[in-house]
């Protein structure tokens, strides 16, 4: 049997799809851009073991934020349910199923390395400081489309759902109070020291120190945040372990590095998109060939001039 | 002419010992813990030293549109000894309830003792002063109020009013304020002018203001309203001994309820504590602890502040303006937003318009298909018949020609 020149030119296209695929993704991990490290990042250390659950922090920083108190629970008290458009800090408990182990925890933002909410921002609205390492927001730049809120593997960032101007609430680490010289509300008031403000690499000797003096005292011996989600400014320890108090376990790669990795392959030598382009082709050219025959005939038919 | 002895020198020559002196200026410090000068930084006995050394201060004591109630609260004490001892550290050389002269005698001793201290003295006034038809409505001596008021005014060093009437008209004043009463510092310019609303306010808060006036030589650092910080600075929210009930959301929901009797937080019986400066929770009244209306299970009625007390009704809950967080816990995981009735109508609404918007064009634009179907058999059937008949003609044609 004949080999027509159509067949052959298929039938090498056809071939080409699986290795096309196998050379994209058996190539080596991309590394991850090479971003631009903060020349001294600070950070906040929270030791949940340190914790009494006394809120003060939760009071202060609406105070140094100058935000009222969230009382749309009961009317009566700020009893936030979660993070919110007015509650940047918030106090939760962790209870194991029997009750018998508990643990507060303290949630803000990570200030990650990497943050997954500036990956996902088209327009830059959320970005990181370069001196401080801070994540920032824009709101001349947010457009609203609240990709940050689904980005960020800790929920962080809220949008007010209310409101003619509505903004991106995240704790920003009371930046204009450092611009000042001041700590952040929540570590100015802590009366345990559970939270305290510092440069990363001095909070980061203070966790080691503190396993180090304990040993066994805290989960895994490991300070949250050294490595996971590609380091963040905001460290934890505790004595429970941290998936329990909402700080998923990410690994050592951020969020957005994952992300990129695969979009990258994706792309890579713009291979699958080409051969998506030429397998579109084909499914155009040959509806288009039915199309053709169909109008002929009916033309045919009738006596009219069909119209594609 | 009578020489004014010190404090210290009235105190030994009536016995009085220096124990119960040193008591009571502790108390004076305890019950002025948000920052009297007079009493900061400084030990009981510096302060002792300080207040006796000071001349005994010349106190004249007016009444108006009062129940007097401010003048018992003064006598009132738990302790005879305390009452004693405020009346000797202070000069009282004029009070209508305490003296025993009455008629011309009386008015005669209001002249004398304006006259002995004149410029020096500290006028105490009680109750609210009528204004309306130029206060024709209360007359002392054939003298309007309004017009003794003046004139004694003139001549002190500084006005204290005393009691929510005398601060800015308190009982007398409220709707419909037939005589027109209103406080002293509607009427006098030009003096220092110290509030001490309460109804009855602590005598403490009277006691601390006139020594701290006499030693320091200053009137206490005054809030927005004239009241003195030192006592007038925070709500009685903030320092309530049933706070914990009320951050823990335990409240009595009405008078005699199982909660009421437990000591519950009175918030939701109309409770005006979180709006009300006071510190009837640090300071109890007749130094019995837990001596005020709270502590006795009822809700605090805000007297010291114009705007609730005989303004607002008794149980009517008040706005908390300094909301905290209360004494429970969420979770770490929490479900976010969801979805009420009236959104799911609406979403409802909007998919159900639009699938029938949908609907009814589809059915239009089927049969608008179909039609065009049809026109387009008909038309092919007309030519058909046409080229039928064409043919027949030629036909036709045909069979003539042959």
């Amino acid at each position: 049997m004949a080999i027509t020149r159509r067949e052959l030119i298929t039938n090498i296209a056809k071939a080409g799809v699986p290795a096309a695929v196998a050379m994209t993704v058996s190539t080596e991990t991309l590394q991850a851009e090479n971003l631009p490290v903060p020349n001294a990042p600070v950070g906040l250390m929270y030791d949940a073991s340190l914790c009494i659950g006394c809120k003060a922090c939760e009071v202060a920083c609406n105070e140094a934020n100058n935000t009222p108190p969230d009382t749309r629970g009961d009317g009566l008290h700020q009893s936030a349910a979660d993070l919110n458009d007015l509650t940047r800090n918030i106090i939760k408990l962790y209870k194991s199923d029997d009750g018998s182990v508990t643990s507060f925890v303290k949630r803000q933002c990570m200030q990650c390395f990497d943050p997954a909410c500036a990956a996902g921002c088209p327009f830059q609205a959320l970005h990181k400081d370069h001196e401080t390492g801070v994540v920032l927001w824009d709101g001349d730049k947010c457009i609203g489309c609240r990709y940050c809120t689904i980005t960020c593997p800790y929920s962080v960032p809220r949008f007010q759902w209310k409101g003619f101007d509505p903004v991106v609430t995240k704790c920003e680490l009371c930046s204009h109070r450092l611009a000042k010289g001041l700590k952040p509300g929540c570590s100015s008031v802590c009366p345990t020291g559970a939270v305290i403000f510092g440069s990363r690499e001095m909070l980061l000797l203070e966790a080691k120190r503190r396993i180090k003096k304990n040993p066994g005292r805290y989960y895994q011996d490991r300070v949250y945040g050294e490595t996971d989600n590609g380091g963040t400014q905001a460290l934890y320890l505790s004595r429970v372990a941290f998936a329990d108090l909402g700080l998923p376990e990410l690994g050592p790669e951020s969020v957005p590095a994952r992300t990129l990795r695969w979009q990258k392959r994706i792309y890579q030598y713009f291979a699958l998109p080409a051969l998506l382009y030429v397998g579109l082709v084909q499914v155009i050219r040959k509806n288009l060939k039915g199309h053709e025959q169909e109008a002929h005939e009916r033309a045919e038919e009738t006596g009219l001039r069909a119209q594609l | 002419m009578f020489k004014h002895p010190t404090i210290a020198e009235h105190l030994e020559a009536s016995g009085v010992s220096r124990r119960s002196f040193i008591q009571l200026c502790s108390m004076l410090m305890a019950t002025a813990p948000m920052g009297l000068a007079l009493t900061k930084n400084k030990s009981v006995f510096e302060i002792t030293a300080a207040i006796g050394k000071t001349k005994r201060p010349s106190v004249i004591w007016l009444h108006f549109q009062d129940c007097t109630g401010c003048t018992e609260t003064l006598l009132r004490t738990s302790a005879p000894d305390v009452a004693h001892l405020i009346l000797d550290v202070i000069s009282l050389d004029y009070h209508e309830t305490l003296m025993a002269a009455s008629g011309a005698q009386a008015e005669a001793a209001l002249k004398s003792a304006v006259a002995e201290n004149e410029g020096k003295f500290v006028l105490v006034v009680e109750g609210a002063i009528p204004m309306k038809d130029e206060g024709v409505y209360m007359e002392l001596a054939g003298k309007p109020a309004l017009q003794v008021l003046r004139e004694v005014a003139a001549k002190s060093a500084a006005v204290i009013a005393i009691g929510s009437c005398a601060s800015w008209g308190g009982v007398p004043s409220a709707d419909p304020n037939p005589t027109g009463a209103v406080g002293v510092d509607s009427i006098i310019t030009g003096k220092p002018i110290i509030n001490l609303p309460g109804c009855p306010p602590n005598p403490y808060n009277l006691l601390g203001v006139v020594l701290e006036y006499v030693t320091m030589g200053k009137v206490p650092a005054l809030d927005e309203l004239g009241r003195p910080k030192f006592a007038y600075e925070r709500v009685i929210h903030e320092n309530c001994p049933r706070r914990a009930h009320f951050d823990a959301g335990r409240f009595a929901a009405v008078f005699g309820d199982d909660g009421h009797r437990k000591g519950w937080c009175l918030y939701k019986l109309g409770c005006k504590g979180p709006i009300t400066h006071a510190a009837c929770s640090t300071q109890s009244f007749n130094e019995v602890p837990n001596c005020w209306p709270i502590g006795i299970g009822a809700p605090c009625m805000g007297c010291t502040e114009k705007g609730v007390i005989w303004r607002m009704s008794t149980f009517e809950t008040v706005p908390i303006h300094l909301a905290t967080p209360p004494d429970t816990y969420p979770p770490i995981y929490s479900s976010i937003g969801g979805a009420t009735v009236g959104a799911a109508a609406l979403v409802g609404a909007v998919a159900g318009a639009l699938g029938g918007v949908t609907w009814v064009h589809s059915q239009r634009f089927a049969s608008s298909q179909e039609i065009g179907v049809e026109r387009l058999e008909a038309d092919r059937r007309n030519e058909e018949n046409l080229s039928a008949a064409e043919k027949d003609l030629e036909k036709g044609f045909d069979k003539k020609e042959d």
